[in-house]
């Protein structure tokens, strides 16, 4: 399958009082067409950090230090089809592939959602955004129908003149003409049709979604929502565009499960529909067994093990995942749990080496020199550990 | 039988207009009959507004039920004048002494030890003060006490002079288990004490936990909405929904025999960690209703499967079918009877 994104020797920092946090680095990983590939690690090991840095939403202090994110987008903004470095685009670029090519689910529903905006415009938003052509040629053919309906001379005479306007929208949203426009009372809701078509899609969004009663729903606000709702309402202004690439970012891990049940059925059924690549980064290993092709565990800022969900679960190669596996409790299993001991590492003075060396069971006086880097074992499966190879340096001696 | 409830129910009032008048009430626990026994660990399963932290801290009288009764530790030889037990040594009437020496036998651990610990005050003087509270210790020996506890949870001396903020998650976990401890308490109610805690960490927290449980006798009722947690480390369940107990059975009872709708439905949507079990699904329609208005009749049955008209009118009682296993469901006792008598096919065969 043909690489959709990839992230190549990703390092980012956060500069704090206290000091520098090493965050990411050398973080490398690909997201293939249309699979669904899992982010696991635990809290503060860099995954959200590495969903915002693909998206360039790192804000002051964190800066991203060096690496690549290419990615390939569809026909309407890459001509040349060979991907392109996000790092290296400007923020106007990076507005339009936003919400537009990749787009990404919140894991709050209840913060990621204006709490004074109404779901209709904040579903909108995106439409209007993105795809204000297409709503305003739909605008348009609603006019030509008013028209030819309208017996009223006078009436149709300022429909005719509404399309005129509209005419002017679609060729060049920009103009003068528009802007001057937005002064006058009387005229300056002249987009109020465009509006309306974006609410028309946002309750057909808000319908697949399974929301029932959309068209009272997109009138209501964040707060008269439940949790399973709002988070409906947050992947709809995600999906809203049709990405290439939807980040979800922990979806479920603040409601039930019975609804987080069916949240993750509906992503299931979304992703046949819409086509798109899913990048899932959550901490549950229940959820990535359900839900992912591919699973890519971090661990403090490092990438442990990329590995095919299968034989990750069969047989886990790196120690943490060893250990995170061991530690999780399972059905009808009443064996002692193992954890691993100790803690997670203060990322302002990570353990030199491999940053997982102090916990590890089975560390060797390697560990704590150079860093690991990430290795193919076998086919599909990468490990970032000196215990693998060692093996690999054998077969090739 | 450590501790027993009776109906307990625990209305919020909803208060509204310039009077403050009461316009109605958050029916938050509705009718709850628990027992626990000694030594056991009872797990308390229910999505989030069910009532679950509400009944637990009505358990402590931390805050007070609107009626119903609570006995803990009730002696043997009052159980028989059943008179004397309903007055004299029902918790939810305690008041003053009383109760402050109860609660020195019933302890609770609660679900973010970032805001359960203050801030401000150093871990010895956390930990410690239970025991000066209830005046069971002073001075050095108090100090011992401190590092006794301490130790039993995993921490050392060195720890004895911070602050909560300098610690990670698990080791407040730790803490605030440690003070739990203090008083030497038969019962201790866990509010999800590991929902904060990454997996790793979970793991060592539930361990310490059963340890502790099997070194002092202790009784826990813990809460929480993590089902594969709660499998792991209790003896019994009780599943709640809105505000009622639905079902009650030991645990292998209830993983391997659901018999309430809800319970099914909650267990066949854990996401469970083997990619190769690929369970059948039940997903439940909706969301579960507000606890103001609850539904006529059986709460559930505005997203049940199996609703029949009879869910709507009477409102279901929580019945024995057999092994420790009660159910609050019309449906289910109804299916239940027909084995007893035997079907035509059986008389074929």
């Amino acid at each position: 399958m043909p690489k959709l994104l990839e992230v190549e020797d990703l390092k980012m920092n956060f500069y704090t009082y206290e000091g520098i946090v090493q965050a990411l680095d050398r973080i490398n990983l690909n997201v293939r067409e249309g699979e669904i590939l899992g982010l696991v690690g635990e809290t503060g090991c860099g995954k959200s950090v590495t969903a915002l840095s693909i998206l360039r939403l790192i804000r002051p202090p964190g800066r991203i230090e060096k690496g690549k994110v290419i990615f390939r987008m569809k026909d309407r903004l890459d001509e040349s089809k060979q991907g392109m470095n996000l790092l290296d685009q400007d923020e106007v670029f990076m507005q339009k592939v936003r919400g537009n090519e990749i787009s990404m689910i919140f894991q709050e529903p209840s913060a990621a959602l204006n709490p004074v905006y109404s779901i209709r415009d904040q579903v909108s938003e995106s439409f209007l955004l993105h795809r204000e052509k297409e709503l305003c040629q739909k605008a348009l053919k609603r006019i030509e129908e008013d028209i030819k309906k309208e017996t009223f001379f006078l009436k149709k005479a300022i429909l005719k003149m509404e399309r005129g306007i509209y005419l002017k929208m679609i060729e060049n949203p920009s103009s003068f003409f528009l802007k001057f426009l937005s002064f006058i009372p009387g005229v300056r809701r002249y987009n109020r049709r465009v509006l309306e078509e974006a609410k028309i899609e946002s309750i057909e969004i808000l319908r697949i979604l399974g929301i029932s009663h959309p068209e009272e729903v997109v009138m209501r606000y964040p707060h008269e929502l439940s949790g399973g709702m709002q988070q409906r309402v947050v992947i709809a202004m995600a999906l809203a565009c049709n990405p290439t690439l939807l980040i979800a970012d922990e979806p479920t891990s603040n409601l039930d499960v019975t609804i987080q049940a069916q949240i993750l059925d509906l992503v299931r059924k979304l992703r046949q529909e819409f086509g798109s690549s899913i990048l899932f980064i959550t901490h549950d290993l229940g959820v990535v067994a359900e839900m992912c092709e591919r699973v890519v565990v971090m661990y403090a800022g490092h990438i442990a093990e990329v590995a095919p969900v299968r034989s990750l679960f069969q047989k886990p190669l790196h120690p943490y995942t060893q250990g995170l596996l061991k530690s999780v409790p399972r059905p009808g299993r009443k064996d002692r749990l193992q954890s691993i001991k100790g803690s997670v590492p203060n990322l302002i003075s990570p353990p030199s080496g491999c940053r997982f060396h102090p916990r590890c069971p089975s560390v060797m006086t390697r560990c704590s020199g150079a860093k690991p880097s990430l290795k193919e074992i076998e086919k599909n499966r990468l490990v970032a550990c000196y215990l693998y190879h060692q093996e690999t340096e054998k077969n090739d001696t | 039988m450590i501790l027993e409830t009776r109906d307990l129910k625990k209305y919020y009032p909803i208060t509204g207009g310039i009077f403050k008048k009461e316009v109605g009430q958050v029916k938050a626990v509705d009718g709850v009959s628990l027992k626990i026994e000694r030594g056991e660990c009872l797990g308390l399963v229910g999505e989030s507004g069910c009532g679950k932290t509400t009944f637990g801290k009505t358990l402590l009288r931390l805050l007070d039920p609107t009626s119903g009764h609570i006995y803990f530790d009730v002696p043997e030889e009052v159980k028989v004048r059943t008179g004397e037990k309903e007055r004299r040594h029902d918790l939810a009437t305690f008041k003053g002494r009383r109760l402050k020496d109860m609660r020195k036998r019933m302890q609770i651990v609660f679900q973010d030890p970032s805001s359960s610990l203050n801030p401000r005050m150093l871990i010895k003087d956390t930990v410690g003060e239970p025991l000066k509270v209830h005046g069971l210790a002073r001075g050095l020996e108090l100090r011992k006490r401190v590092l006794e506890l301490l130790n039993r949870v995993g921490l050392t001396s060195d720890h004895l002079f911070r602050y909560p903020h300098e610690f990670s998650g698990g080791q407040r976990q730790r803490i605030a288990i440690a003070r739990a401890l203090a008083t030497e308490p038969d019962l201790i109610v866990l509010d999800e004490p590991t929902s904060a805690l990454d997996v790793s960490v979970q793991a060592q927290i539930l361990n310490l936990l059963q340890d502790l449980q099997k070194q002092f006798g202790l009784t826990y009722l813990f809460i929480t909405h993590h089902l594969l947690v709660v499998e792991y480390i209790s003896h019994r369940i009780a599943v709640m929904y809105l505000g009622r107990i639905v079902e009650l059975a030991r645990t292998k009872g209830l993983f391997e025999n659901p018999l309430h709708p809800y319970t099914q439905a909650l267990l066949s949507a854990i996401p469970i960690p083997d990619p190769e079990v690929r369970s059948h699904r039940t997903i439940l329609k909706g969301d579960v209703p507000s606890p103001i208005d609850p539904p006529s009749g059986c709460v559930f049955r505005t997203r049940c499967f199996m609703a029949a008209r009879e869910c709507k009118e009477r409102i279901p009682d929580l019945v024995s079918l057999g092994d420790e296993h009660y159910v609050a469901c019309h449906r289910v006792r109804s299916k239940s009877r027909e084995p007893a008598h035997p079907s035509q096919n059986d008389v074929k065969r």
